[in-house]
């Protein structure tokens, strides 16, 4: 059975600019909102008070709002989360701060006195000084797996095409993180956690279309680099939707039955793998075109192990004149 | 005809035999368990079973196998309720030097227990329990240091016959302020000598006197700062072992951190309470020439002493002198004095505490000692602007009593109201054994509840993923689908056995790692046969493609895995707690993945096509 026919030729660049001009657009509307609206950090970059509460029956939240007024709150957020009966309370930093991490044994006390049955199912207190280090931590480990990505694929192919890969990584992440800002998702360690494995989903995909890319340049007579990266694109369209296709399966399982918890890594997950896919079609492959990858940058290039297509190369002395 | 080394069969079948066996001990469940280890970390001797033995049939209670390590009993039972019955009546009759715990024993079977295969750890988010990070606050174990130089060079300068005009602590200094520069001279000299290793001596001149500046020397601070903080994760262990967790983990984290973790933990309050209580006691002799009550109403407080409010608010003057702190304590047990019956606290001191006590008590018989009890409270204030971090010293005297004989390391304190008066102030001394204070700076606690969800939900994802794969890899792909759906299998496998035999903790993240791992694992199988489709629309034989697809789809699978790898390498150093969790289960699951999809569904096809001569077509 074939999902995707067996010899597609679409030539899927000659929307590369429409697909340039559609990635501006989301870019642009993704900055927008993250200057204007910015990311919906949650507990782990704020710092603050978390606690998640089951009641047996649902609780009218009103009433739960007005517990805590008396028992000194002011400032906090009450929200249902995934049921009506699963409640979280949000106290934010600065009225933490006062308390510490006794903020939310006060809250629980205040709580459980009109509900007997009551039941803590989560608390997170996260202090202003961890919170920071949160979040430089987490920018900093996207910023190595760039770095990484740059200096593996300058060594295994040529600095074009990490360019083109890294071009097309920030291109992802951009976009993820603008989706995220318009949709408000809570931004939390385990989206940075999703962002990194978009990062090496994303890459996965490029550098298949690259191998294959690599490997026409060296096969194919013709080298009209425009012609080889839509040659190789279709010749990977059926893997590429393939692979999506599995990962994006298993994904929405975990979107709709891993839990509340999840939820937004999975669905920053999702968002990457779908733009990931898009990217590596349409980005990664125009991108090292126009930083101009052509058949000499690819030639001295040698591959290793078992896999030499040893009839296919040129040995080294005629390599030179060949090109 | 296509062929496959037979060593790489065998590799194969050893390497998913030792898969099996490891990841089975996960298949059993769990037998509800009481634990009992040494409240001090000493070994247990083989004796104290039959001792556990006793104390269960006398209460009447059947239990299981019971298994004794030199860290631990555990009694296994068949339900819950002989757990707690058992529980109640260990704690009961073994007193106050074991820790007595309600634990969950793998109910592996013994002889995969012998090939060392043990079911995989379960984070905090998945069996519910509590996770604190403490931060200790280094400037206030120095500024204590700074306090206790004071009286060192008081004692210095005054054995020496010099006479100074004040010695104080100044910001992160000791200033010495002496009459003149003769003076100086000399005080340096003795300073230096005594205590030249660990402080810097400077030497500058007051408006009206010559000084000295002492700042504790930078390596020799460093060593106070690591011992502080041992000093602290000892004590958290003694305030661990009250609560009575099972497994527990107090550990460094960076310069200034500890992490504890108490894995089971449902009354958080009562945690918090004991953990946080950021506390230390100090021994002083009671001042009985002067009144406090005219010195509380006067505001003149006599020199030498200091003004303390005891718990009823009563004033009451103190010595300046410290004759022990909590640095110096080793425990307090609270009981009955043997001669009059009355509720006590035994008290132990370490041989630094117990000479100075020893001095102390010889003179001063009949008189009163006192236990101030003191606690730093975290604060924030805004300084121009800015939040500042500080905690506040709130010192309070918790018992005030008659010193009846001398006495040295080991005495007690009797004339208190109640048992349970003494069972609080043996757990406030105990716990005033902090050498620096500390404060929660992260907490995340998981109710047991929210944890059974945690493993339930993460499993049903696994599962119905899993199986969405399998059914599209069958249906797309055929036979080449099914042989894709057994590497998938064996790459489940192989990841629960390699998380099982590393130890590695598995989180809610963690399954969401395993879960993407089922997603992208197949990618290695579909370049595979995408490739092998490729030969056979130009035109090669079915065996000559299958050849042609494993080769050639080789170094994309290196080239795109290596790079994913990269992304959960970086996960791993950066990432905290959960987050490393989904690092180490993505890692893992990229590099069996690799071997399952590549050597794997290579050695199935062989057995099923490559030993025919002729093959007609391909079912992919």
């Amino acid at each position: 059975m074939d999902i995707i026919k067996s010899d597609t030729k679409i030539n899927f660049l000659r929307y590369h600019n429409l697909a340039l001009v559609l990635s501006s657009i989301v870019l642009i509307a993704g900055i927008f909102s993250l200057a204007t609206r910015g990311l919906n950090f949650g507990l782990d970059f704020t710092g603050g008070t978390l606690i998640e509460l089951h009641y047996p029956e649902a609780p009218e939240l009103n009433e739960v709002r007005q517990t805590l007024e008396t028992a000194g709150f002011d400032d906090f957020v009450v929200q249902t989360f995934g049921t009506a009966r699963d409640i979280i309370v949000r106290i934010p930093a600065d009225e933490t701060e006062a308390t510490g991490a006794e903020a939310s044994s006060r809250v629980l006390e205040a709580l459980s006195a009109g509900v007997a049955e009551l039941e803590m199912r989560r608390v997170e207190f996260v202090g202003p000084q961890i919170g920071q280090e949160l979040a430089e931590q987490g920018g900093l480990a996207l910023l190595y797996v760039l770095i990484g990505v740059l200096i593996y694929i300058s060594f295994r192919f040529q600095w074009r095409f990490a360019v083109g890969a890294v071009g097309a990584l920030v291109h992802d992440v951009l976009l993820v993180i603008g989706v995220l800002s318009i949709l408000q998702v809570s931004f939390d360690l385990t989206v940075v956690a999703a962002i990194l494995a978009v990062i090496g989903y994303s890459l996965n995909d490029t550098i298949v279309l690259y191998d294959r890319l690599r490997e026409n340049f060296q096969v194919k007579r013709k080298c009209d680099p425009m012609e080889l990266t839509n040659l190789s694109i279709n010749q990977m369209l059926g893997r590429t939707v393939m692979t999506s296709l599995t990962t994006l399966l298993v994904l929405i399982a975990l979107f709709y039955f891993g839990g509340e918890i999840i939820h937004a890594f999975a669905f920053t997950l999702i968002c990457g793998v779908i733009i990931g896919t898009y990217s590596s079609i349409y980005i990664a492959g125009s991108l090292a075109i126009k930083l101009g990858v052509s058949k000499q940058d690819l030639m001295p290039v040698q591959k290793e192990g078992a896999d030499q297509p040893d009839t296919e190369i040129l040995p080294e002395r005629f390599r030179n004149r060949e090109a | 005809m296509n062929r496959f080394p037979p060593w790489k069969y065998a590799l194969l079948i050893i390497v998913i035999g030792l898969g099996l066996v490891y990841a089975l001990p996960n298949l059993f469940g769990d037998d509800p368990a009481v634990q009992v280890s040494s409240t001090r970390g000493f070994e247990l001797q083989p004796e104290l079973t039959g001792q556990v033995e006793g104390v269960l049939s006398d209460a009447g209670i059947e239990h299981g196998r019971i298994e004794h390590s030199p860290q631990r009993v555990l009694i296994r039972f068949s339900d819950t309720d002989r757990q707690l019955r058992a529980a109640d009546a260990l704690r009961e009759s073994m007193g106050d030097d074991f820790v007595v715990a309600l634990n969950l024993a793998p109910s592996t079977p013994p002889w995969l227990d012998a090939l060392g295969a043990d079911p995989m750890v379960l984070g905090l988010d998945l069996q519910g329990g509590v996770h604190f990070l403490m931060q200790v606050d280094m400037d206030a174990a120095r500024t204590q240091q700074l306090e206790s130089y004071v009286s060192d060079l008081r004692n210095i300068l005054r054995d020496a016959g010099i006479r100074y005009r004040s010695v104080r602590v100044d910001r992160n200094t000791v200033v010495v302020e002496l009459r003149s520069e003769a003076d100086r001279d000399q005080a340096r000299q003795y300073v230096e000598r005594e205590l030249g290793d660990e402080l810097n001596v400077e030497t500058f001149e007051g408006s009206q006197t010559s000084n000295l500046r002492l700042t504790i020397d930078e390596a020799y601070l460093q060593e106070i700062q690591q011992n502080a903080l041992r000093q602290n994760i000892t004590t958290l262990r003694n305030r661990v072992n009250e609560l009575g967790v099972a497994e527990p983990v107090i550990q460094q984290q960076g310069a200034d951190r500890i992490v504890v973790q108490l894995p089971g933990v449902q009354d958080t309050a009562e945690a918090k309470r004991v953990i946080g209580a950021t506390a230390t006691v100090e021994y002083r002799a009671v001042d009985e020439q002067n009144d406090p009550y005219e010195a509380e109403r006067t505001g003149r407080i006599p020199s030498g002493s200091k003004l303390y409010y005891d718990r009823n608010e009563q004033p009451i003057l103190l010595s300046r002198e410290v004759i022990a702190s909590g640095d110096n304590l080793i425990g307090a047990a609270a009981g009955f004095d043997q001669q009059s019956g009355q509720p006590n606290v035994v008290v132990t001191l370490d041989g630094a505490g117990a000479r100075r006590m020893l001095d102390h008590t010889s003179e001063n018989v009949g008189n009163r000692m006192a236990v101030v009890f003191i606690e730093h409270r975290p604060e924030t204030r805004v300084v121009d602007g800015e939040e500042v971090h500080s905690t506040r010293r709130v010192e309070e005297v918790i018992s005030a009593a008659v010193t009846r004989e001398p006495f040295g390391k080991r005495f007690q304190t009797t004339g208190l109201g109640s048992a349970t008066e003494a069972a609080q102030l043996a757990m406030l001394l105990r716990a005033g054994a902090l050498a620096a204070p500390m404060q929660i700076i992260e907490e995340r606690t998981v109710g047991p509840s929210l944890g059974q969800d945690n493993i339930d939900q993460g499993f049903r994802s696994v599962i119905i993923g899993f199986v969405l794969v399998l059914v599209l890899m069958a249906i797309y792909y055929k036979v080449f689908g099914l042989v894709a759906n057994l590497a998938l299998t064996a790459n489940l496998v192989l990841i629960v056995a390699l998380l099982s035999m590393l130890g590695a903790t598995l989180t809610l993240p963690g399954i969401a790692g395993i879960v993407l791992t089922v997603g992208m694992a197949v990618d290695a199988n579909v370049l595979i046969y995408e490739r092998i489709r490729e030969e056979l629309r130009n035109g090669n034989t079915p065996q000559a493609s299958i050849r042609a697809g494993y080769e050639k789809a080789f170094s994309t699978i290196a080239d795109a895995n290596v790079t994913t790898l990269i992304a959960a390498v970086v996960l791993f150093m950066f990432g905290t707690g959960p987050i490393k969790g989904f690092a180490v289960t993505l890692s893992l699951g990229i590099v069996t993945s690799m071997f399952t999809a590549i050597v794997g569904t290579r050695a199935v096809i062989t057995l099923i096509y490559g030993g025919r001569k002729r093959v007609q077509s391909l079912a992919i």
